[in-house]
């Protein structure tokens, strides 16, 4: 069984110290994505398990063994670099070719190899080519080719698909999610693009400032946020984020004060346990039904921008202590600029979030 | 649209409507001449090592081979001669005396062997330093590559009498392998320079791949690496030579009567005799000093050519 495993590792760079403390296991057949904004040390985290830099402390495990201080061509993986890194003096084919030349590998052996990945990857036609004489697409291609052409214990991706087009990026995510799921091993995938995140992986590991916040599924990590950064950083339109003062809770509702008015609403029942106190509340676009009237359970919020999006339509709205909720309605809702909106939150999907900035969740 | 109108310059074909593509006829022409202007005293020694004394000396110059079919005035016509090219290689010290081996074969292989060596020699040591200096840094790496630097920044003159007197005590002096050390060291610097900066312009995730895909360092080194620099081994290796193969004042002072290099022994060839500079075999030696370097910078062209652009346009 092929499986990663970083154990409390920490990388400093001098005084600096660009993960803290990061615990990640990925199992066979597992693809998982490090997500996070650039500098979060998602990519040092990556070139750790690699061994392209060295743990300060903890410990790298791949497949049973410890590898911290083993270099990277004794630790049988294979990595697709954010530039693609091919090598410049030689062919399309000669790339793909280049890890099996340290196996020990028959010239025809080598070549069937070549040929059936080339094939996979569409990149037959261009395998005399030299890598400037080749598309951006393919160039990606390329590199992916040549890290499936072995079969290493584990797969690691630097930003794959960034310095593709929307349109390439579109397709080239289905097919390496194609091609790893016939491979079968464990992966690791590095992106600053939830998108990317969300639609390739199995399980999600999101990053700040060295520390990974929460580690799960991308249903989990989209329906259940840990803390307040998860929840800004995953979903688009961004989750509503608003200060308020959590007052009680009784009947399942919990009283919230902000901008001068109470609202009651329906949240995780763990709320009941919190004292009174600042509390942020959550709430995605998508979660708001706009209703007719005025009631406990309603925020009224005031249109100040209307946004088509075509199938539905996003409304920045202003509530009555100044903070900007953005809710997204189905197209055939239709308001107008200045109008008053009384919304209703789905109790399932409202997060209250503590002073600690960490969900309030059972 | 707004019309098309074109300008003055434009119609001398001085300027071009649009700003890229090819150059117009006009510009190419002005260029040209430009050239010409700036190569007009190589043309003139290469012109004269063709003429006899008294022709070399003709005012106003005599510049033309044939009349071009009478387009040329007479005056200005010589008579072509290849004596000079002969008496390079030997020639009569005394009217009358039989013709003598002047030993400039020796010479002209002195300066090839020892530029090349030495350029070589350079290159290899200076290649291996600089891709330490840019992979490898050491502590205080940019004091170190300053310090390197300092030894060219006197001029040859200030250091000559301790060098001569180190090579005395080291019984280097007159000696191939004197020289080519000190051309060695004289290369060095320039070169870790120069190829330190093209190594820190590789990209090093292409490193990092040959790495993870199974290299050893050497290996990087010699099939990652230096195959992407080899424009910039070109463009060092030209400018290296050049500097070398023209350099005067060591080899004046450190070479011996068998190991004298061209520069030092066209000075003393021309000079003496006592009948003034003889001019057309100054033009002569100086032509056949100058066919070497010209063949190797024509055949290393392309590569120079990247070499010197090369980190000026970004990725």
């Amino acid at each position: 069984m092929s499986t990663i495993e970083a154990r409390k590792i920490t990388k400093k760079f001098g005084d600096f110290v660009a993960v803290k403390d990061a615990d990640l296991s990925v199992a066979a057949g597992e693809v998982v994505c490090l997500l996070g904004p650039s500098g979060c040390g998602k990519t040092t985290t990556l070139r750790m398990i690699a061994g392209l830099e060295r743990v300060t402390s903890g410990d790298i495990i791949i497949a049973g063994k410890r590898m911290n201080e083993l270099a990277p061509e004794k630790r049988d993986i294979a990595m697709v670099f954010q530039f693609y890194a091919l090598y410049p003096a030689l062919n399309v084919g000669e790339n793909i070719a280049m890890p099996l030349h340290y196996e020990k590998i028959s010239k025809p052996e080598r070549d069937r190899r070549v040929k059936r990945v080339a094939d996979i990857l569409h990149l037959t036609d261009v395998l005399d080519r030299m890598p400037g004489q080749v598309s951006e697409g393919e160039k990606q291609r390329i590199a992916v080719a040549r890290a499936i052409v072995r079969e290493p214990n584990c797969f690691l991706f630097d930003e794959p698909l960034s310095r593709l087009d929307v349109e390439l990026r579109h397709s080239m995510r289905g097919q390496i999610k194609e091609v790893l799921a016939g491979l079968s091993k464990a992966t690791v995938i590095v992106t600053h693009d939830q998108l990317e995140a969300l639609t390739m992986a199995d399980r999600i590991a999101i990053m700040r400032d060295g520390i990974i916040e929460q580690i799960g599924t991308p249903h989990q990590v989209f329906t259940k946020p840990a803390n307040v950064f998860v929840a800004s950083f995953i979903g688009t339109p961004q989750m509503n984020l608003v200060r308020g003062k959590f007052e009680g809770m009784s009947d399942g509702k919990a009283t919230i004060q902000f901008g001068g008015e109470k609202v009651e609403l329906g949240v995780n029942p763990a709320v009941a346990k919190l004292k009174p106190s600042q509390v942020t509340l959550g709430i995605r676009p998508r979660a708001f039904t706009p209703v007719d009237h005025s009631a406990k359970d309603t925020i009224v919020a005031a249109a100040e921008l209307i946004e088509p999006m075509g199938a539905e339509t996003l409304v920045h709205a202003r509530t009555p202590d100044n903070s900007d909720i953005r809710v997204v309605v189905p197209r055939d809702v239709k308001f107008k600029i200045g109008e008053k909106l009384h919304l209703r939150a789905d109790p399932s999907q409202t997060h209250i979030f503590g002073e600690d900035g960490k969900a309030v969740r059972a | 649209m707004a019309e098309a109108t074109t300008t003055f310059w434009e119609r001398l074909g001085l300027r071009k409507a649009s700003g890229v593509g090819e150059a117009g006829w006009g510009q190419t022409l002005f260029a040209a001449v430009i050239s010409l202007i700036y190569f007009l005293p190589v043309l003139l020694f290469i012109v004269t090592s063709f003429k006899l004394q008294t022709e070399a000396l003709a005012v106003p110059p005599k510049f033309f081979p044939t009349s071009f079919f009478g387009l040329i005035l007479d005056q200005y016509i010589f008579s072509p001669t290849l004596a000079n090219f002969t008496s390079v290689f030997s020639r009569a010290y005394t009217a009358g005396a039989a013709a003598e081996s002047t030993g400039f074969d020796r010479f002209f292989f002195n300066s090839i062997f020892i530029a090349s060596t030495s350029v070589l020699l350079a290159l290899v040591i200076g290649t291996l330093a600089a891709y330490g200096f840019s992979r490898y840094p050491l502590r205080g790496n940019d004091t170190y590559l300053f310090i390197i630097l300092t030894t060219r920044m006197l001029p040859a003159i200030v250091v000559i009498i301790p060098v001569i007197l180190m090579f005395r005590v080291a019984g280097l002096a007159g000696s191939y392998p004197g020289i080519i050390f000190l051309y060695t060291a004289f290369n060095l610097p320039f070169t870790i320079w120069m190829m330190k900066s093209f190594f820190d312009e590789l990209s090093p995730d292409v490193e990092d791949a040959a790495r993870i895909d199974g290299s050893s360092e050497t290996r990087v080194f010699f099939k990652i690496c230096l195959p992407q620099v080899l424009a910039g081994l070109a463009a060092t290796f030209v400018f290296g030579l050049i500097l070398t193969w023209n350099e005067f004042l060591f080899a004046l002072l450190l070479t011996g009567v068998d190991t004298r290099t061209v520069p030092v022994a066209l000075n003393q060839a021309v000079a003496g005799g006592g009948i003034g500079v003889l001019w057309g075999l100054l033009a002569a030696i100086e032509t056949l000093f100058l066919i070497p370097v010209f063949l190797v910078t024509f055949f290393l062209q392309n590569q120079l050519l990247r070499g010197v652009t090369f980190g000026t346009v970004k990725r």
